[in-house]
């Protein structure tokens, strides 16, 4: 009974960074425009009426997904539900974000489907017949073009940095699913706790100062917090800053961090491995300051300092301070 | 407890771009531009694993898929004090995707004893494709978690495991056996094996398995089955248009980096 494939759903399940959510819209609606295909957004539903219709803006059908068992296991309940949903509509792709329970779910949600998962897609595409997409590989090393030999195409897409949606003239159609099947709750959730700092908004930031193993201990990182205060920006942070937990692993950016894209990203002693530059490459704009002429991180840089970070913040601070008054 | 951690060897990650290069096919990178390691995420799952056995007791194994040369992971798996180890033999010179590396990694675990927990790297720093540990819950049908950073016994049957998110974390209590996949944190850090242990991990047995003796085609990995298939590789270049700041004083550079500064936050 399998129909000609023509649908692209596109999974909207932690609506919480605006950016990534508005890229997820975009890539998903242009791989359906590409596919000829129907682009169906799922969503947590209902939500106020105004957020739904702005998602109507950018699909043909809107489902918004309403299960009581949401709040316990969301991993379970999206599983299952989008399971349902890509065995009922037989699409040829979904699109996720990049938050974790996305990332966590692909995989499992292609296999069940018979499909094909990959993550970390910087573009998509459709080509004779497949999904293809390219990504990053080797720590960022060399690029990737990837064909998805497998149906549904399930991707995690890089959505902050993705271009949004373009408005339709006539809005889709909004529908409510409830999905009242009570999964199966192996794991319980126990305690949530959140990061000290604004972490959760790093992919929104429109400057961020991070810092790395070179600033030589956590107090730095207190000075960084400051200066991000003075530039209304977030502080982050390279992977070797968090192993020596200096600061909390929210805010580690890189091929297994965040992916941020703001106007500027300052980077003070952070030597710029290519694993750290995978995820500050959609930056405007990168600067640093470190103690090493030599170090890579100045080969991505539009400006950048030779000195001592120590040397260098408290001024910097207050002569910003004085100039942004 | 039964631990198992599954173990990828990789090209090194930390090789300089200069040296890094593609093998002809440029379908993969030159294997000889580096030399070959156990993934950090590998080896931060069995840093997870060891502290739980120096906790608790229990048994590690270790089981890596690959070419002859992963006997190398193994060894050093065995050096940092794993009970036994275990490899699947790739000599089809193919390599596979993450679903076929889970059907693989699956078939070789329905030849052990009961385990309790399988330890997955979060991804592994050559493809950083993510996608094996979930893909080996499903093979296995098993809950799963992802980004875990830190794994405690709570009484015979149960775990609590600490999954990093978006913004914090968040404890699960899962039953066992459970499949999760381990990423970086300040407290699974690997630690280095003893000259000593590595001497006598030399000494110890690997059991190894051909595709054959596990009962899968031998076609598991070749192109054309794969889901996931690379087709195209290339290496991107970096920019590298920096204008240093200079200035007669330190005071004066600082002024010139505080102006370039000020003037991106103004603008947005
Ligand atoms: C699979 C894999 C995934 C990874 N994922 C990530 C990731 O997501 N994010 C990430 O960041 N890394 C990641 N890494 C690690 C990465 O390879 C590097 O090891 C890491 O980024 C180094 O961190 P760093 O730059 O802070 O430290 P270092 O490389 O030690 O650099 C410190 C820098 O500080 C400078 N410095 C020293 N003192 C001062 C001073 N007083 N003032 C100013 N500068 C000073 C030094 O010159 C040096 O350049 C990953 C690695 C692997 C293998
Ligand atoms: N060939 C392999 N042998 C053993 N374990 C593997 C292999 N490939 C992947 N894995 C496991 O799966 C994790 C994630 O890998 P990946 O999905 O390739 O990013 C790794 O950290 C390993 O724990």
């Amino acid at each position: 009974m399998s129909e000609p494939v023509s649908t692209v759903i596109t999974a909207l399940i932690s609506p919480t960074q605006e950016r990534a959510s508005a890229g997820l819209m975009g890539a998903g609606q242009r791989l359906s425009e590409t596919v000829g295909a129907e682009h169906v957004v799922v969503a947590c539903g209902p939500e106020d009426s105004e957020s739904a219709s702005g998602l109507a803006h950018g699909a043909d059908r809107v489902l918004l997904v309403r299960s009581p068992a949401l709040v316990r296991d969301r991993q379970e309940v999206w599983l299952q539900c989008l399971t349902r949903m890509g065995s009922e509509l037989n699409p040829a792709a979904i699109v996720l974000g990049n938050d974790a329970l996305s990332q966590e779910i692909t995989p499992r949600l292609a296999h069940r489907l018979g499909g094909a998962s990959i993550g970390d897609a910087q573009t998509l595409t459709a080509e004779e017949g497949h999904i293809s997409i390219t990504r990053s590989v080797y720590g960022g090393k060399a690029m990737a073009k990837v064909k998805l030999q497998g149906t549904p195409a399930v991707v995690w897409v890089r959505a902050p940095s993705m271009d949004p949606a373009r408005g339709r003239a006539t809005p889709g159609q909004i529908e409510e699913w409830d999905f009242a099947t009570e999964p199966e709750m192996k794991i319980q959730l126990l305690e949530t706790q959140m990061d000290a700092g604004e972490g959760d908004r790093l992919e929104d930031a429109r400057i961020i100062v991070s810092g790395g193993r070179g600033l030589g201990g956590p107090e730095p990182f207190e000075k960084l917090k400051e200066l991000a205060k003075v530039l209304k920006g977030q502080t982050a942070a390279s992977r070797a800053a968090c192993d020596l937990g200096w600061a909390p692993h929210s805010w580690q950016v890189g091929q297994t961090g965040k992916k941020v894209a703001p106007q500027l990203y300052l980077a003070s002693g952070i030597s710029g491995a290519s694993q750290h530059i995978m995820g500050i490459a959609d930056s405007k704009a990168i600067a640093a300051i470190n103690t090493d002429p030599n170090a890579p991180i100045f080969k991505h840089c539009q400006f950048g300092l030779v000195e001592d970070f120590h040397q260098v913040i408290g001024p910097l601070q207050e002569k910003l301070a004085e100039l942004l008054a | 407890m039964n631990i198992l951690v599954c173990l990828k060897q990789i090209l090194d990650p930390e090789v300089p771009a200069r040296d890094f290069s593609l093998a002809r096919s440029h379908l993969q990178a030159d294997p000889t531009c580096a030399d070959l390691v156990t993934n950090i995420f590998c080896e931060n799952a069995l840093e997870t694993a060891l502290q739980l056995r120096d906790r608790h007791g229990g048994r590690i194994s270790i089981l890596s898929l690959g070419p002859a040369s992963v006997e190398d992971t193994l060894r050093k798996g065995l050096a940092m004090q794993a009970d036994a180890a275990f490899m699947i033999l790739n000599d089809t010179g193919h390599l596979p995707d993450s679903a076929a590396t889970a059907k693989a990694l699956a078939a070789a675990i329905g030849k052990l004893d009961r385990l309790d927990l399988i330890l997955t790297g979060h991804e592994s720093g050559d493809w950083g494709a993510g996608q094996t540990g979930g893909l080996l819950a499903e093979e296995l049908g098993l809950p799963f978690i992802a980004f875990v950073d830190e794994i405690e016994e709570t009484g015979p049957d149960r775990l609590i495991l600490r999954q990093q998110n978006d913004s914090g974390w968040q404890k699960f209590s899962a039953p066992m056996p459970v499949v999760a996949s381990i990423t970086n944190s300040d407290h699974n850090l690997p630690r280095i094996p003893k000259i000593r242990d590595i001497i006598l991990a030399n000494r110890k047995p690997i059991t190894s398995w051909s595709l054959g003796d596990l009962e899968l085609s031998p076609d598991l990995f070749l192109p054309e089955h794969l889901l996931v298939r690379v087709t195209e590789l290339t290496i991107p270049q970096a920019k590298g248009d920096c204008a240093f700041i200079e200035g007669a004083t330190k005071e004066e550079k600082i002024g010139k980096l505080a102006e370039k500064i000020a003037a991106i936050a103004r603008s947005i």
